[in-house]
């Protein structure tokens, strides 16, 4: 017993070794960023790294909002992720209700169309939906994303396979007392399907608020620009602002990590219980 | 029954016909609401997904530069022939599948042997998960802008730190042709191996346990357990983890957008990035349809081989 004993505690250590080093790696560019945000251009590079500067300059934070139009980019990307979000939400989860719990005809031939077209990468087909959003005027107008991004067959097989897990009797009881499916899906589906529904939220509020092809090919005018295109822009102009550049960083990361800290504790069972893996 | 079935045979007749057409009634009645749930989605989905779809495979056989007052022209096979001997396709398509065959073989690796030290029970296992998943959710351009400045051959701390241990000319990274494309397949391990650990942490928690106590009665170590109980018994995670860093791999565009920008020369070139230049760039729409058919093909070949490894693995 005590041989097993030392034995275990030796790969105890060891898998603290390796974990410690692995969040090091993780988490050091981070850190350098938060600290070359509270540095002045010259001081970024100074090696040794000065990881709690002297003198933090604070001012960097206040000069981001008046060199680069962050704001404005803040409030086009906190719109589009919420507006993209809900619907993806609703529109995901009202569609997967149907698919997992009603019987109707063509229900196998629409769903396999669904699955059919999430191996097809949306690089594919984005030039010609280009074409069709400028045929409709949408070109340059935060429509055009809201459109592209919202309906995803992604959510609706997500939401699918978690509903598929929730006892169908359950459906057929409150069938029995009345209610409608309108009235099973609002009152019973969805407050049981927290988990899959923050899962689903991380994913698709990610994926918006980092998406940059999308807007990149979409929003050419200023005032229509999100976070990551704006952001890249002042990058390129101004590529020697590093402090600047690190803290409208350190600024974009806040609401991703909000919204991900207060969603996590659903998350891997989220995706455990949805089944992403088949 | 019967006599009654006799006696009132034509009223009956007629009560089974009234049944069967108030049953089609419900089942209509059903079909339309199942349909007003996927309608929301659904014609969203048809418009902005499913017609630019369709179309995509048009296009390619066309001759257009995007211009409404320019005319369409039918061209074959034309786009598809001259990329053959385009040398932007040649580079973007090799370095895509270099891209690909570097990068999903370390990140699948890191993420199982992270999902694995991971679900360990220790302490401060759930701060070490979110760790490791935060640069996945965390902003591209924010992470790729500090992953210049660490990278950066002149005055980064890595190079710094390289020097600092005796290494003479430590690499160009991001500016140097040869260490270009390393430097965009680092970035990506170390971006989305959060994310793939995940999917792997899901697949060990279903994993039973009655499987690993027998291993311990049948006397294995455990790297013996590893490998005759955890690795098997993840096969389908393994599948579906493949599938997606895959596809994932060869529609790759922000990373090398925002750390090289496809440089120097074409040494970091994809087969995404191409598509951009030619659509948005040189308005050949044609042929940047083509290169994404061409894309599409990839996906779709390597997707099929791999659901038949699957299964030949599964009988």
């Amino acid at each position: 017993m005590q041989v097993v004993s030392t034995k275990q505690k030796i790969i105890r250590m060891i898998v603290y070794v390796l974990l410690v080093l692995c969040a090091a790696v993780m988490l050091l560019p981070f850190l350098w960023m938060l600290s070359a945000s509270l540095k002045l251009d010259k001081d970024v590079f100074t090696f040794p790294v000065q990881w709690i500067p002297k003198h933090p300059r604070w001012a960097n934070y206040h000069d981001i909002w008046t060199e680069i139009p962050l704001l404005t980019f803040v409030k086009n990307t906190v719109k589009l992720t919420v507006i993209v979000t809900l619907l993806q939400l609703f529109t995901s989860s009202f569609a997967a209700y149907a698919f997992a719990k009603l019987q109707f005809k063509g229900r196998n031939t629409l769903f396999l169309g669904y699955i059919a077209t999430i191996a097809m990468p949306w690089q594919v087909y984005m030039v010609p939906q280009f074409v069709m959003m400028s045929k409709m005027g949408l070109n340059n107008t935060h429509l055009a994303i809201i459109l592209l991004q919202a309906f995803s067959a992604f959510g609706v097989f997500m939401m699918k396979q978690f509903y598929t897990s929730i006892p169908t009797e359950l459906c057929e009881a409150a069938r029995v007392d009345g209610m409608t499916e309108y009235g099973i899906y609002f009152r019973i589906m969805l407050p049981l399907s927290k988990p899959a529904l923050s899962t689903l939220t991380i994913f698709t509020f990610v994926n918006t608020w980092n998406d940059f092809l999308g807007p990149y090919i979409y929003l050419t005018r200023e005032e229509l620009k999100t976070i990551q295109i704006g952001l890249r822009m002042f990058i390129t102009q101004y590529s020697q602002e590093y402090g600047l550049i690190m803290a409208a960083s350190v600024v974009t990361l806040i609401p991703v990590l909000i919204v991900f800290l207060s969603l996590q504790q659903y998350f891997v069972q989220g995706i455990a219980t949805s089944g992403l893996k088949g | 029954m019967p006599e009654e079935k006799v006696r009132s045979s034509g009223c009956l007749f007629f009560m089974q016909k009234d049944f069967s057409m108030t049953a089609k009634k419900t089942e209509f009645k059903k079909n339309l609401v199942a349909y007003s749930f996927i309608a929301p989605n659904f014609i969203g989905f048809a418009i902005f997904t499913l017609v630019p779809m369709v179309f995509a495979f048009i296009l390619a056989f066309l001759d257009w530069d995007g211009s409404p007052y320019n005319p369409m022209h039918f061209v074959g096979f034309k786009n598809f022939a001259n990329l053959a001997s385009d040398d932007q396709f040649l580079a973007a398509f090799k370095n895509t599948i270099v891209y690909t065959v570097e990068t999903v073989p370390l990140t699948l690796i890191m993420a199982l042997i992270l999902a694995v030290l991971l679900n360990q029970k220790i302490k401060g296992r759930n701060f070490f998960r979110t760790v490791c998943f935060f640069p996945y959710v965390a902003s591209m351009v924010a992470v790729a802008a500090v992953w210049n400045m660490l990278f950066n051959p002149g005055m980064g701390p890595v190079n710094e730190i390289l020097r600092g241990f005796g290494v003479q000319n430590p690499p160009g990274w991001s500016a140097d042709k040869d260490w270009a494309m390393t430097t965009i397949v680092q970035f990506s391990v170390w971006k989305y191996m959060g994310y793939y650990m995940i999917l792997y942490l899901a697949g060990l928690q279903g994993i039973n346990p009655e499987l690993y106590e027998a291993a311990n009665l049948d006397g294995c170590n455990g790297w013996q357990r590893f490998w005759n109980v955890t690795i098997p018994q993840l096969s389908a995670t393994t599948f579906f983890v493949l599938v997606m860093l895959v596809i994932q791999c060869f529609k790759v565009y922000d990373v090398v957008y925002m750390i090289t920008q496809a440089g120097p020369g074409t040494a970091t070139l994809v087969m995404v990035y191409d598509i951009y230049n030619k659509a948005f760039v040189y308005s050949s729409f044609g042929s940047a349809s083509a290169e994404a058919i061409v894309l599409f093909a990839l996906v779709l070949i390597v997707t099929l081989i791999q659901f038949r490894g699957q299964r030949k693995t599964e009988a």
